[in-house]
């Protein structure tokens, strides 16, 4: 759906192009019809967002304070900075105008005067690609003080991060916004619904969620919802890297493909001699799953609880599914590791990447990402302990839920499942570690 | 004094002890009213609440009522209403008091929290408590003693940060032994109105620094030492001098202007070491400026007075020369006398039917805690009946008795003539009976001078810009040839044929209360410590000269009145 032209031969990132293939009908449509018709489909399609936290986005539009007299705010989630994902980009880059007039219906429905593209600072290409579409937008009056002769009027800006990946967070998203360093922010009270950008009702959401609304608008809440499985409507990108034959991005109707089919069918399976190990389905940040373990018990089908005994190859790919066996759906970022991959060095890249990022607001996540990477990296380059594992996974226990943003999760998360999954290998890790191997993505450790 | 709205009382239980709070009480100070210490860095109550350091994390329940009905749900063990109880723990310091709310403090998931945290916030500090300045009121040290697990399971190398960085004149900071709490930026940014500091780099290795180009050079700078919940920053004037457990307390008044911000004096065996502010909600929070840190230097100042003759001698000789001027005398007082000083004064004026001028001092006001009347105690001088009206009669009236010959001896009460606009031929004229406590033209030329003690050395009140009755405490003994104002004036006043007053202050408070109908209702033993509001109505009509500072706010017609 949101890949429908994207790999057509001739498709290009221009107006006109986008205007040949039925560009801009959608909104042309929205705008006759009344705001809050349009939040009704979006409620009705049980669109969930697709930055990483899955939760439902027409009941993120029905939380704004749209009371408060204050002007409603729309922000982009363009910072897609979650190791493993790689979609958003790609929308920007080839299909620009999907973003903007699914951006402009949101602003419509939700009576937003302005909107700004929070787009990530590594993105220098996909920030001009994206000045270039609102300029083409606004000379054919999709964006701009009227749009379309209607009187309404809405403005998009972009605005290009400095190189954080806690940008992504919604709160510190908008803290950067506004000029300063992405702390995230305490909620209670600081709510975007309520006390968002400048502190005014804020919608934040993701890149591919906003290109959904567009189709969602265009075919009506109900025949979306009937895409892909109940509770996880739609289709989602799903990209996937690291060791199988084919990697990159497909789209799926959500759930209706397990990820032993993703994997094997789609992807090509493993590379030439190599067996699947490991795999993260949805970023860095998810927990990882090991190959060859089984989940077993119960899920509700439609009104039925049904058993369930899947090896990882059967799981579907959805977000309920996911997060039944433990971890969770996430971004969409399959990383796949086979058996040439040692976790623990693994671990030791992950966890570089996450005490790198930490913003260094809060204690656990500030002191506790560092202590891990420290503990990972020694254990790779100089001595490794039997107890380290029991170590990393006490200080990861001492981050999660307790800190102020979802950061501590992310960084606790691989270090907890890689040591409750592979907890031989780290205690074996110092006498199988014959001669250190660095490979060229450990020397950033 | 406008009395605040009842404000909506809520019930919370904290660790099963219910108590009645104002709804938005947050949960640490909740729990302070019923004896309940939740740990905390990061929280200040007089600053923004940032919820970083995740110490005061606890557990939070509501009752449970039915989604539908919204009937309470009861648990059939206890036949109390049921509480449901969040997983995750929440901080306390964000987490505010609403109608049965419930707290729990004391659990295993708690214990494990502040171990976890303590734990944190001791892998990467230096844990140089033996070379520290904080150590002894460090919240760090006392909080791992309390909460901590007493052992390290940290075997990898401590981040490296900038030492002894000199963020301005009179602050220096050890970056490694910050914790981050950002108190301090808050601060800056909140109260100073100076936002000069901020962190730079991320994650752990995020760095405590002043923006470029940049001090923390303003007047309230060493604020950020006091709120500093662990040694990072330092004040350059107290650094390695003493100990803090050494140290003696003693309430004080910041005498640098009318505000009258209240302080604590640090001693030992005699020596002052610091002032410190000490927190008083209706006048100056928990804050006070730097220059009134340094005014203890006065005490043991080279040009300090000193006599050697005995006080009964000194009264003899001044009681001596004022007899030839008899009906040519003139008295200056001070608003920088205490409140029974300038009792005395007014009596002492009386007994020599001298005329009274109150020497004025004003400057800029910096609209935090320093007004532009920069006396601590003028409406000390209009509750005491020393002077009537403000201005008060102007020291160039003096001037002209002076050259006219009308006033042939001036008795100085604490000021110099010179600084206050007399001039030294003047000075020549007339005798001059001068108590004082540094060398001054005054005492140079003064014929009898009576050394007297600063108001580190001696008890007394002053009254603020509020009206507000405040009291101070003698921290540090007088040193040898410097003699008490109090019994030096009372005894002046009985050389002078004036009526007999005690010289001891508690004994003239039993004077002042029958004498004086506005502190009719007070002593000094009772006096709170936080002050005591006086009626202001009586001078509602004169124009005092401050502007707004913290909580005070002029009214049109001059008079002040609590913000």
């Amino acid at each position: 759906m949101i890949f429908k032209h994207i790999d057509e031969v001739g498709y290009t990132p221009d107006i006109d192009c986008y205007l040949r293939h039925g560009g801009y009908e959608v909104l042309r449509n929205a705008v006759t019809r009344k705001p809050e018709e349009l939040i009704d489909q979006v409620k009705k399609s049980g669109l969930r967002g697709r930055g990483g936290a899955g939760f439902p986005c027409g009941v993120k539009w029905g939380l704004v304070d749209r009371k408060s007299g204050k002007p409603i705010y729309l922000i982009v989630n363009a910072d897609e900075s979650e190791p493993g994902t790689f979609k958003d980009r790609y929308i920007i880059h080839q299909d620009p105008h999907q973003l903007i007039e699914g951006t402009m219906i949101s602003c419509f429905a939700n009576n937003v005067k302005q909107a700004y593209i929070y787009i990530r600072g590594e993105f220098p290409i996909g920030a001009r690609i994206l000045e270039q579409a609102i300029a083409e937008a606004r000379r054919h009056n999709f964006v701009g003080p009227n749009i379309l002769g209607t009187g309404y009027g809405c403005e998009i800006y972009v605005h290009r991060g400095a190189g954080a990946y806690i940008c992504g967070e919604e709160t510190g998203l908008i803290e950067s916004l506004e000029g300063k360093r992405a702390y995230p922010r305490i909620k209670p009270p600081y709510f975007p619904a309520v006390l968002g950008l400048y502190q005014c009702p804020t919608i934040v959401n993701n890149v591919e969620t906003l290109c959904h609304v567009k189709h969602i608008v265009e075919m009506g809440g109900e025949a979306y919802s009937k895409i892909g499985t109940p509770n996880n409507t739609g289709t989602r990108i799903l990209c996937v890297s690291g060791h199988v034959r084919k990697p990159g991005y497909y789209e799926f109707e959500v759930g209706k493909i397990t990820l032993g089919q993703l994997l094997y069918d789609v992807c090509g399976g493993p590379l030439p001699g190599r067996t699947f190990k490991a795999i993260i389905p949805g970023g860095s940040s998810a927990k990882v799953l090991k190959v060859g373990e089984r989940y077993k018990g119960k899920r509700k089908v439609g009104a039925e609880m049904v058993d369930y005994d899947w090896g990882i190859e059967d799981v579907p790919m959805d977000f309920d599914c996911l997060a039944m066996i433990g971890s969770m759906g996430g971004s969409g970022g399959v990383i796949v590791m086979d058996d040439s991959v040692n976790m623990v060095e693994a671990l030791a890249n992950i966890n570089a990447f996450y005490s790198h990022e930490s913003c260094g607001q809060c204690t656990p996540c500030r002191e506790g990402s560092l202590w891990m990477k420290k503990i990972t990296s020694r254990m790779v380059h100089e001595e490794a302990r039997t107890e380290d594992g029991a170590l990393l996974k006490s200080v990861a226990d001492q981050i999660a839920g307790r800190t102020i943003c979802a950061f501590g999760e992310a960084c606790s998360w691989p270090t907890q499942s890689f040591v409750a999954k592979f907890g031989d290998e780290f205690k074996g890790y110092s006498e199988n570690k014959k001669q250190p191997k660095v490979s060229g993505s450990l020397e950033l450790i | 004094m406008i009395q605040p709205a009842k404000p909506d009382l809520v019930t919370v239980n904290i660790d099963g002890k219910e108590i009645a709070v104002p709804k938005g009480t947050n949960v640490i100070e909740a729990a302070r009213q019923v004896g309940v210490d939740v740990p905390h860095y990061c929280y200040h109550p007089k600053l923004s609440v940032v919820g970083n350091c995740r110490m005061c994390l606890v557990e939070m329940g509501m009752p449970a009522v039915d989604p539908v009905s919204k009937a309470p749900i009861m648990d059939p063990v206890t036949g109390k209403q049921k509480i449901n109880w969040i997983p995750r723990p929440q901080i306390g310091c964000a987490t505010y008091a609403s109608q049965g709310l419930h707290i729990r403090t004391q659990t295993p998931q708690i214990k494990d929290c502040r171990e976890g945290v303590t734990e944190f916030l001791l892998i990467n500090h230096p844990l140089d408590c033996p070379i520290c300045d904080k150590a002894g009121e460090c919240m760090l040290q006392e909080q791992s003693t309390g909460y901590g697990r007493g052992y390290s399971r940290f075997i990898e190398n401590k981040n490296v940060k900038p030492k002894r960085t000199l963020l301005g004149p009179r602050v220096v900071l050890d970056d490694e032994r910050c914790i981050l709490c950002s108190r301090c930026i808050r601060f800056c940014k909140e109260v100073a109105k100076d936002d000069v500091l901020g962190f730079i780099d991320r994650g752990s290795y995020s760095t405590l620094t002043c923006y470029p180009g940049k001090a923390l050079e303003n007047n309230y700078s060493l604020n950020t030492v006091d709120i500093c919940p662990v040694g990072a920053l330092t004040s350059t004037d107290f650094r390695f001098k003493m100990r803090v457990w050494f140290l003696k307390q003693t309430n004080s008044i910041d005498t640098e202007s009318s505000v009258g911000a209240n302080t604590v004096v640090w001693s030992r065996e005699g020596v002052i070491h610091r002032i410190t502010p000490r927190r008083n909600d209706e006048v100056n929070d928990t804050w006070m400026a730097d220059s009134g840190r340094l005014l203890y230097k006065a005490v043991a100042a080279e040009n300090r007075l000193a006599s050697k003759e005995t006080l009964d001698a000194l009264i003899a000789s001044a009681a001596d020369l004022l007899s030839d001027a008899e009906g040519a005398i003139a008295v200056v007082g001070s608003g920088r006398s205490s409140v029974e000083e300038q009792f005395l004064t007014r009596k002492l004026a009386d007994a020599v039917k001298a005329r009274v001028f109150l020497v004025a001092r004003s400057g800029a006001g910096d609209g935090i805690l320093i007004s532009s009347d920069r006396n601590p105690n003028v409406r000390g001088a209009l509750i005491t009946g020393l002077i009537d009206k403000l201005p008060s009669e102007r020291l160039d009236t003096l001037a002209g008795g002076i050259d006219s010959g009308e006033i042939k001896a001036v008795i100085s009460v604490g000021e110099d003539l010179v600084a206050a606009g007399i001039t030294p031929e003047q000075l020549g004229k007339i005798s001059i009976v001068h108590l004082g406590t540094h060398a001054s033209s005054t005492s140079d030329a003064a014929k009898v001078v009576v050394p007297t003690l600063t108001v580190f050395e001696k008890s007394g009140t002053f009254i603020n810009q509020q009206f507000r009755l405040q009291k101070f405490a003698k921290a540090v003994p007088g040193k040898p040839g410097m003699h008490d104002d109090l019994d030096a004036l009372s005894r002046l006043i009985a050389a002078l044929g004036g009526a007999s007053l005690p010289s001891d202050l508690h004994e003239l408070w039993d004077v002042l209360t029958k004498e004086l109908p506005a502190l009719a209702t007070t002593t000094y033993r009772t006096l709170p410590e936080t002050g005591l509001l006086l009626d202001a109505t009586p001078w509602s009509g004169l124009r005092f000269p401050e502007g707004e500072t913290l909580h005070f706010k002029p009214t049109a017609s001059g008079e002040g009145v609590k913000a």
